[in-house]
């Protein structure tokens, strides 16, 4: 397989690419504030008083969307606008497409910043109706989602041109975990974009007098889920194509790695009912098919464990490590960005282990809708992606940017903080679910709240309160490297190679039959269980907006 | 196609390991009285007390230790939101919403559930412990979600 060296992107491109992460970056740090006066307001200290935010619903509505939707999908955006055009050696097919995204993508951006800002709507990252938002948040985050497809057309017409011109010729492995993703994520964003389009903007535009809640919520939860791919997926491209090479070594397993991001197709899509296990309405028996294709999802998880961990060994031995273990102690420590993807990867086990006690379909009853659920996924999205998406931007803007990362130390410790940080909130908030406590709470202001709750909220305000501090050097680091970096020409892109060179079966190179797959299972897994509740469903909601 | 033996070994394992959770889930789901929300009950739905409807609660005694509650929730509060049985008695509450979704957790039991405008939550407990059991709203449901709880007192 090619390895790409040389290649040089447009600076159209780069300029492209770091406005994405600029804006990804600028709402992070935002919501990365408002995550610690949330942690504050556990412990009993209300901040929001000495702010323009209303209340702390405000507040945990802006950190939801601007974490988990808005740093996610931009940085997402420019890494994979990056990875495609990189690993094919080509600009992108359409150039006036790709600005035309950016641009649509920043427009809805600014309305639903708008709206948030305003407290116009303070419905939490679910946006669940009868809880009713200003017209604006919900158009905005449509044309977000419209720019996420335009962006996998351009993709796809890319790749077309590529395989035109190298016929018989193998994907590079960064372009196919770009198109598994964008194409998994095409699929998922059917549900969103129905619910949003023919029920939530009419609704809340007065063209409508009500919704079917439980409609509503399925559709959310039919893209809401493999959402979580879209977020993950862009990560294994970081741990399968180039963490190896930072670790000095090669891909154990090509085959398998594309056989993990061809798996993600399938079954990334029919799970949505595990986020739905107790609501009344939707039938038992498609709530348990959905537990257990969950549960399949998990395989390319530990695909992936495997491969990836594999790989790092390679890596440590063709830096002259020895025996069964010693081998750790050569490896790449003293750079930033691998640490923190391996340090990410150490924290997103417990996040896998705790997303299985959530998916299960009866173990369920004692942690849904916890301070358990937060504890989950701030250890997947909240480190698995945040922090390998900090550690890409360790090299990738150094790159864009042609400037030395500035401050390696003070990434290093930012790393670690991130990783400690997060242990110590994720346990409290863990341990506060299994207490019972319920998620999305003002805490500080219940008067529910029990004496032996309270060590683990104060384990939740600190670990709040590391993170914060961890986030502010990351950007200190990133905002030095740009102003103050040394200039260099020739910062390396990692790109690993596989450790063998073989051919792939033909299927692993293609996407149409897991796509078909795709589409067949879920019509088969959600299909009836949406045409019932669609069949007899009672619009007769009305909006409500106590906020 | 290559694949490590030690690669095979795990792929083994994961999927029996995945296996055995699953069976245990089944199992679980079957053994433990646990009753997770089904089907479609809708609020004019067959098998459910007439009078159990979003606009007027009641708490009913069918027999000696069994009762049945019909319970509404709205912004910000539960009603009933304080009922009091004797030990042993076995409760069955039906949920509504007359506005927003809601949800509702009745600590110390397996009842747990969302409660979500249009649709009847069903859910059946022996309280067998005397005792306060508070129940609390785990949806948000707007500015006075956190204020939103009830409880029942289970006398010995």
């Amino acid at each position: 397989m090619a390895v790409t060296g040389g290649y040089q992107l447009q600076r159209g491109d780069k300029r492209l690419i770091l406005a994405y992460i600029f804006i990804a970056l600028a709402h992070l740090a935002v919501g990365i504030l408002l995550g610690f006066m949330q942690g504050m307001q556990h412990a009993g200290i209300d901040l929001y008083k000495y702010t323009f935010l209303a209340h702390y619903y405000q507040g945990l509505s802006i950190h939801g969307v601007y974490n988990a939707l808005v740093f996610t999908t931009f940085f997402i955006a420019g890494f994979l606008h990056f990875a495609m055009t990189y690993s094919l050696k080509r600009p992108m097919h359409s150039t006036k497409l790709s600005w035309f995204t950016f641009w649509l993508m920043t427009a809805g951006l600014i309305m639903v910043d708008w709206a948030l800002l305003t407290n116009r709507a303070s419905v939490l990252y679910t946006s669940y109706a009868p809880l009713q938002a200003h017209p604006a948040y919900y158009i905005g985050l449509v044309l977000v989602v419209v720019g996420t497809l335009l962006l996998l057309a351009n993709c796809l017409l890319t790749y077309l041109g590529w395989r035109r011109d190298h016929p018989g010729q193998k994907t590079p492995l960064p372009a196919f975990g770009v198109l598994a993703t964008l194409i998994m994520w095409g699929m998922a964003s059917v549900g969103i974009a129905v619910q949003f389009i023919f029920l939530l903007i009419p609704w809340s535009l007065g063209l409508t007098d009500g919704v079917d809640p439980l409609v509503s919520r399925t559709l959310f939860w039919f893209t809401g889920h493999p959402l979580v791919y879209f977020w993950l997926l862009p990560v294994y491209i970081s741990w399968y194509f180039m963490l190896p090479k930072q670790a000095g070594g090669k891909l154990f397993s090509e085959p398998l790695a594309r056989l993990a991001f061809l798996l993600f197709i399938p079954l990334s899509l029919p799970v949505g009912f595990h986020h739905q296990f107790l609501d009344p309405g939707v039938s038992t028996g498609y709530k348990a098919v959905h537990a257990f294709i969950t549960f399949g999802v998990f395989m390319p998880s530990m695909l992936t464990a495997f491969t990836v961990l594999a790989s790092i060994e390679s890596g440590g031995r063709a830096r002259g490590g020895k025996g069964r273990l010693a081998w750790i102690k050569s490896l790449p420590w003293n750079d930033p960005s691998f640490t923190a993807q391996v340090l990410a990867m150490l924290l997103f086990a417990l996040g896998g282990i705790s997303g299985l006690v959530n998916a299960s379909f009866t173990v369920n009853l004692v942690v849904h809708n916890t301070m358990f659920v937060p504890g989950h996924f701030h250890l997947t999205v909240g480190t698995a992606t945040a922090m390998t998406f900090m550690a890409v931007a360790y090299w990738l803007v150094p790159y864009l940017a042609k400037r030395k990362l500035w401050g390696r130390r003070v990434a290093l410790v930012q790393s670690a903080l991130w990783f400690i940080g997060m242990a110590i909130m994720s346990r409290g908030m863990s341990w506060a679910g299994l207490m019972g406590v319920p998620r999305r709470t003002a805490l500080g202001s219940a008067p529910y709240v029990l004496p032996e709750w309270l060590t683990a909220f104060n384990w939740m305000a600190v670990g709040g309160a590391v993170l914060t501090i961890s986030g502010l050097l990351f950007f200190v680091v990133l905002i030095m490297t740009v102003l103050r970096g040394q200039r260099a020409e020739d910062i390396e892109v990692p790109l690993a190679e596989p450790l063998q060179e073989e051919t792939i079966p033909w299927y692993l190179d293609r996407f149409r039959p897991w796509v078909i797959g795709a589409a067949v299972l879920v019509l088969m897994a959600y299909g009836p269980a949406i045409a019932q509740l669609v069949s007899i469903s009672n619009p007769a909601s009305p909006g409500f907006m106590p906020y | 196609m290559h694949i490590h033996p030690y690669e095979r070994l795990w792929i083994r394992l994961s999927v029996i390991m995945l296996i055995v959770f699953g069976i245990a889930i089944a199992l679980s789901s079957l053994t433990f009285g646990i009753e997770i929300p089904g089907a479609t009950r809708r609020a004019v739905a067959t098998g459910l007390p007439v009078d159990a409807t979003p606009e007027q609660s009641w708490i009913r005694e069918l027999g000696p230790g069994r009762y049945e509650v019909n319970m509404i929730a709205r912004m910000w509060g539960f009603d009933p939101n304080e009922i009091r049985i004797p030990k042993g008695s076995t409760v069955t509450f039906y949920l509504h919403s007359q506005d927003v979704l809601h949800g509702i957790k009745i600590r110390g039991t397996t009842v747990s559930m969302m409660v979500i405008p249009g649709q009847v939550g069903r859910a059946t407990y022996t309280f067998d412990e005397p005792g306060e059991y508070i129940f609390l709203c785990h949806e948000y449901c707007g500015l006075g979600h956190h204020v939103m709880s009830g409880k029942i007192i289970v006398e010995g």
